[in-house]
């Protein structure tokens, strides 16, 4: 039943993932790495971290990397088509009826209260990686690795693929 | 020809969408209001503000929901196999690769230095999100929302899909408050 299984996996991120591919990332961490086991934390960060350097949607290449990894092909076909066709369906079937209801303040208001829920996920599992990440590489290492790529993101403006990119080379070489 | 361009447009928008959803919608815009005019600006517009309150990846909504207008049922699936299916491709390529050399010293050394750079990412959009909490709901609200969601979620292990749930549950079921009057009068 792994179809099934990839199909739940990503149909429930997909169907509650409010604000986008990036509300779903801890929802589809809470299905592929606890609930299914299938990638650890750290592997989950690696193909978190590829999927932010890569270009598109973050949530389809997800899905398709994992529903790939689990059952070749057709499993990729099911992650994305769990992930893709719910909320276009929605979109498709409700176009009319939706945009009637577009300045509703309760349409309004969904997506105000998911947003705390969201954030406490998304900072739950940064917290997660930091973990990870002292235990793997130590205090120094870890402290050295947030300040640096948190300036180099942030302050001045570089894209992430190339902070990820360089990461990893430092961490080829020095880690 | 149409089912052409469709498919070229997309995977035009799919290759060049470095960081996710949001950071492709100009360029959805450029490809289907500014090089094939197959939207105005106004439907445009429409149809990324209903992308916007319905779940689920927003890059996917748009490319289906515009190649459905554009060239119906098949026109939909083109658009949608030209914005996934590239990045896909690279994507297990490039992952398969590296799991292949997992056990040498230099990928693991690779492995662990992503980790911080990836919470440093995380963090930021938790960032993001807080600071839009705070600006729909004020903070009391959002950091209410917040310590309780951690509760349910983190201490209790309910599944976050049925504290999702809740809250839109919630959002239908909140009668909606008269409009506050201009100029703080009191009724």
């Amino acid at each position: 039943m792994i179809y099934w299984e990839i199909f739940l996996a990503f149909f429930i991120p997909g169907i509650l993932g409010y604000g986008g591919g990036p509300a779903s990332i801890p929802l589809v961490e809470n299905e592929v790495v606890h609930r299914y086991g299938w990638l650890s934390v750290s592997e989950f960060s690696e193909v978190l971290a590829l999927g932010n350097a890569l270009p598109g949607p973050i949530a389809t290449k997800m899905a398709g990397y994992i529903g790939y990894e689990q059952a070749g092909i057709l499993g990729a076909a099911v992650g994305v088509f769990a992930t893709v066709a719910p909320s276009l369906i929605l979109m498709i079937a409700l176009m009319s009826l939706l945009y009637k209801f577009r300045d509703s303040p309760k349409v309004k208001r969904m997506s105000n209260y998911v947003r705390p829920t969201i954030a406490l996920l998304l900072g739950v599992m940064a917290f997660r990686f930091f973990a990870e990440s002292y235990e793997a590489s130590g205090t120094i290492q870890t402290v050295f690795l947030i300040i640096a790529s948190y300036l180099l993101l942030e302050k001045w403006k570089v894209h992430p693929a190339y902070v990820i990119v360089g990461a990893l080379t430092y961490g080829a070489i020095l880690l | 020809m149409k089912q052409w361009d469709l498919f070229i447009a997309f995977f035009r928008v799919g290759m060049l969408g470095y960081g996710g959803g949001p950071s492709s919608i100009p360029l959805v815009h450029k490809e289907v209001v500014g090089k094939y005019r197959w939207l105005s600006d106004d439907d445009f517009s429409d149809i990324l503000a209903l992308a916007n309150t319905l779940p689920g990846p927003i890059n996917t909504k748009m490319a289906g929901y515009i190649g459905y207008r554009v060239g119906g049922y098949t026109g939909m699936m083109n658009a949608i196999l030209a914005s996934t299916i590239p990045t896909i491709i690279l994507m297990i390529v490039l992952l398969t690769t590296l799991t292949s050399f997992k056990d040498q010293a230099w990928v693991q050394g690779m492995t662990k230095a992503v980790l911080p750079v990836v919470g440093v990412l995380l963090a930021v959009l938790t960032w993001d999100f807080l600071s839009k909490s705070q600006k729909g709901l004020g903070w009391p609200i959002a950091i209410f929302l917040i310590l309780a969601s951690f509760l349910f979620i983190e201490i209790l292990g309910i599944h976050p899909g049925i504290v999702i749930a809740l809250l839109l549950a919630a959002a239908v079921l909140k009668k909606d408050k008269p409009k506050p009057e201009k100029g703080g009068t009191q009724s």
